[in-house]
């Protein structure tokens, strides 16, 4: 779409939005948010951006084939599963790491990365979409 | 037993690299396992001979209703089919080496022949019920590779894919059928389940269980009318069918009616079911032999008649038609797999397998035709041969038939003077008279080809000699197996002039006569219509059937999924209406209790800002941007209802996912034609009918639902537990990716799945002709836009 309002606009959002998709899903433990929000708002940035600059401009801003965001997601689902099993735990127990820096107290875990994949597909599902319809037309 | 099950699957699977690290003399590397594994079965013999079982067991799935144990059994029954697939495997494997030398598949027959041996040794090895079934399938499967080997071929496939779903089916049953038995017994080990057959044959699920055992040994045995997927399976190599169709997978059958005679047998519906189906089995199936030239065919059809005669036995259940099961079974393994290994090598070497085409090959072939003369006597039961013994008992046993005995015998002399004459044939008409020209220029096979037939044709001679070798040691403990109860007797090739041997020689009489007229019987009309109705017939009922289902599952794809997103909604509305509101009204019953005194003002404005844009999409919906733009507006009323009530997280996806789909349906709707009302007048008030009828159900059965006092268990134990257990306080979080991870996993999955199938559905349509020829001619790229649409 040819509109310079948008594309300046989206220059200046996209990087707000995704930083906001990442605040959110890291916030998600505690307060409103997680992976499947964080993963919309992540995957309405690459929206935004792919009707302001067209799919091809999206994909190149992307860099990642979206299909293998999808992977990569189901990936970390399937390793925060399995991490617990190698502690004679059943399938996806949760597993914690604690690191203390004094500050900033850093927590770690298999939920976690369970949600990192939650964000990843939903992220690859909605580009996948938006991009095929849009190279569709 | 377990280690030895786990290493032949282990060796099959490594066998490909075993095969490079070897090349041509791998065949006689691999054939170590069989024979190692045979020995260490045959070390047994001893400890099993005096009348003990031996019992292993490795706990594999531990539940609460139920636990499967990797238990073994080995007693008497057990001892001597695993003898056979161990003993008869070793020859199989050096057999294929030669058959199949050069082949490049050659490594994948190896890898499925070890995994099948491993499978069939499960099956007569395993004393749990669900692990027998386990193996059981395994051995459908590894088949199923096994018969499509020249995968190529049509024919092949269609064999491979006959035998699978025959067997496939049969296996469901017999799964049912063990679950039952398991149930109505509270034993799921077949050596605890021996001893409670009378709590099993009493239960009122007996009849179930049974029908449904049968099932699944039927169809495994090919008892008619399931006869035709053996013949059909000789599309196989020839390695492949002497070794399951003639020697071990097709007597797995045989062998679960045999190891369940004590539990289920000795009643009557089992003699008349069991004895009944083996008696029209052998009589039927032996005269077909008759009617085919090719070796591999009479074979396959005096191999039903044998499983019919072994599945009659059982049926008869009586001390001597257990010792005649005994020696039959042996006595058939040894002369069956030497018959048709011998069989292939005719074909391997001289270029056909067809009886009409071959002559005078015992010249060329002095081994084979050795291995095969002794085999053929041994078959049509002419002393001093093992067969022989074997069919005397036979005919002892069904002299003494309990239920007619004098048609049983009938039967049975009839059903054994044809295979005296396709005995005949298989051996005089390809060796012996005049040579004839054949397509190969034929010589003996290669010494991997002829040692297992000659072995097996030697032993049929020294057990037929010395029977006392094998009679207390393996028969003895075999029939006391089957027959649930010790029985002691020993074998001896003369009995006296009595009613069976004179039988034996009314038989032999008879067969030698039918053999002479043979050609002419052949070719006769009653003979001719004898194969296309016994023959012929189930492979016709049976391609009806599959065809018959295809056109069903077409018939029903192009009614309930035509494509059309509005039938889709009647169906899926008008099934939700049948279903709940029949439960809804008959286990609770309405409750009108809508309390509109505790609603806000707030509340109002927003339901009737709802209600209000529902008005639009159904009012004024001629634009497909109206619509979306009031679907909007449901969905964002619908998220601020959610933050009404503090659920910030619910809101938050909600506004996301309608923004998202907003911009979804638009992208759409750009290749969307304009929007045509296609409806008549009556489809519309159909519509109307079932829109109001499943809108009215679920508010009142939310009615219902919150009118019923709220269990806060479940919600308070997230709430208390969601911090020390999970350490996160955002409870709706910790539930989705801690609490119940694996739900959100399995959506998760969908979701990617879903991604996937619109990516390739949209591509499909962009790459043209690829995604539009499906079978019955619809275009799935209409479908493709559909689903779009519909998202």
């Amino acid at each position: 779409m040819k509109s310079l309002i948008l594309h300046t606009a989206t220059r200046l959002m996209i990087g707000v939005l995704v930083l906001f998709s990442l605040f959110l899903f890291f916030r998600g433990h505690d307060e409103p948010g997680g992976g499947f929000i964080g993963g919309l708002v992540g995957a309405g940035a690459f929206t935004l951006y792919a009707i302001a600059f067209g799919s091809e401009a999206t994909r190149k801003v992307l860099r990642i084939h979206p299909i293998t965001l999808i992977a990569l997601g189901l990936l970390s689902l399937v390793v925060s599963g399995l991490i617990p099993m190698f502690f004679a735990e059943p399938f996806l127990t949760g597993k914690w790491l604690f690191i203390e820096w004094g500050a900033f107290d850093t927590k770690l875990s298999t939920p976690l990365l369970f949600d990192i994949g939650v964000y990843l597909c939903v992220v690859g599902f909605i580009v996948t979409v938006i991009f095929s319809l849009e190279e569709e037309g | 037993m377990l280690t030895v099950i786990i290493l032949i699957f282990a060796v099959a699977l490594a066998s490909p690299w075993i095969y490079k690290l070897f090349r041509d003399k791998a065949g006689w590397v691999l054939s170590l396992l069989p024979f190692g594994s045979f020995l260490y079965l045959a070390s047994w013999l001893p400890h099993v001979a005096t009348g003990n079982v031996v019992q292993q067991s490795t706990t594999w799935v531990s539940m609460a209703l139920f636990e499967v144990n990797l238990a073994f059994y080995l007693d008497g029954l057990s001892l001597m089919f695993g003898l056979i697939i161990t003993g008869i495997g070793t020859f199989i494997v050096l057999y294929g080496s030669g058959y199949l030398g050069g082949d490049t598949y050659l490594p994948r027959f190896y890898c499925a022949i070890l995994l099948f041996m491993g499978s069939m040794l499960g099956v007569v090895l395993a004393d749990n019920l669900v692990s027998i079934f386990v193996f059981w399938e395994l051995t459908s499967f590894t088949s199923f590779i096994l018969i499509g080997f020249t995968h190529e071929q049509e024919n092949s496939r269609k064999a491979a894919l006959q035998a699978l779903l025959v067997t496939g089916i049969g296996g469901l049953a017999l799964l049912a059928g063990l679950v039952l038995m398991g149930f109505a017994s509270g034993h799921w080990e077949v050596s605890a389940l021996l001893n409670e057959g009378d709590i099993v044959r009493s239960h009122p699920f007996y009849l179930a269980i049974l029908i449904l055992v049968l099932a699944g040994a039927f169809t495994k045995s090919a008892q008619f009318p399931f006869s035709f997927w053996l013949p059909g399976a000789m599309a196989a190599p020839t390695p492949v069918s002497a070794y399951l169709h003639s020697a071990t997978m097709v007597k797995a059958g045989v062998y679960l009616l045999a190891r369940m005679n004590p539990v289920l047998g000795s009643t009557e519906i089992w003699l008349l079911l069991v004895g009944g189906i083996g008696l029209l089995t052998l009589l039927i199936s032996a005269w077909l032999s008759l009617s085919f030239t090719d070796m591999k065919q009479i074979l396959a059809y005096s191999t039903v008649m044998a499983l019919g005669t072994m599945i009659m036995l059982i049926g008869i259940g009586t001390e001597l038609a257990m010792k005649a099961l005994a020696v039959y079974i042996l006595s058939h393994a040894m002369y069956k797999g030497a018959l048709f290994m011998v069989a292939g090598a005719v074909d391997h070497e001289a270029g056909t397998r067809d009886v009409l085409k071959l002559g005078g090959l015992r010249h060329l072939m002095p081994i084979s035709f050795a291995a095969a003369a002794l085999a053929a006597i041994s078959m049509a039961g002419i002393p001093p041969l093992y067969g022989f013994i074997a069919k005397e008992l036979v005919y002892e046993a069904a002299l003494e038939a309990p239920l007619w005995p004098i048609l049983v015998i009938a039967l049975a002399v009839i059903a054994n003077i044809a295979i005296v004459a396709a005995s005949a044939i298989v051996v005089i008409r390809p060796f012996l008279g005049a040579r004839v020209e054949t397509p190969k220029k034929a010589h003996e096979a290669p010494p991997s080809m002829w040692i297992g037939p000659i072995s097996l044709a030697v032993l049929s001679l020294i057990f037929g000699v010395l029977p006392f070798l094998v009679d207390k040691s393996l028969m003895v403990p075999v029939a006391s197996s089957v027959y649930g109860a010790p029985m002691d007797f020993y074998l001896s090739l003369w009995h006296g002039i009595n009613l069976p041997l004179m039988l034996s020689v009314l038989t032999l009489a008879g067969g030698i006569l039918v053999y002479r007229f043979w050609d002419g019987v052949r070719e006769s009309v009653p003979m001719k219509s004898y194969q296309t109705v016994f023959a012929m017939g189930p492979i016709r009922g049976y391609d009806g059937l599959v065809s018959g289902l295809l056109g069903l599952a077409g018939w029903q794809t192009r009614t309930i999924q035509n494509g059309l997103m509005s039938n889709y909604l009647v169906t899926i509305l008008v099934t939700l209406l049948v279903a709940v509101g029949y439960t809804f009204l008959t286990r609770s019953g309405i409750v009108w209790n809508p309390g509109f005194e505790g609603v806000l003002i707030q509340e109002w404005a927003l339901s009737i800002a709802i209600i209000t844009a529902l008005g639009i999409i159904l009012g004024f919906g001629h634009s497909r941007l109206t619509m979306v733009i009031g679907a909007g507006v449901v969905g964002f009323g619908l998220a601020l209802i959610y933050l009404m009530h503090g659920a910030a997280d619910l809101a938050m996806t909600q506004v996301l996912v309608e923004t998202l789909t907003v911009i979804l349906v638009v992208l759409v709707l750009i290749h969307v034609p304009k929007l045509k009302e296609l409806r008549s007048a009556t489809s519309k008030v159909r519509d109307g009918v079932i829109a109001v009828a499943a809108g009215a159900m679920m508010t009142l059965l939310i009615l219902a639902v919150t009118a019923v006092p709220f269990d806060a268990f479940i919600s308070e134990y997230y709430a208390e537990t969601s911090y020390p257990l999970a350490h996160g306080r955002n409870i709706v979080n910790v539930i989705l990716v801690d609490f119940r991870a694996l739900d959100t996993m399995g959506e998760v999955v969908v979701v990617a799945i879903a991604g996937l199938a619109v990516y390739a559905l949209i591509k499909m349509k962009r790459f043209g002709s690829a995604g539009n020829t499906n079978k019955d001619g619809r275009n799935t790229s209409g479908a493709a836009s559909q689903k779009g649409k519909s998202s």
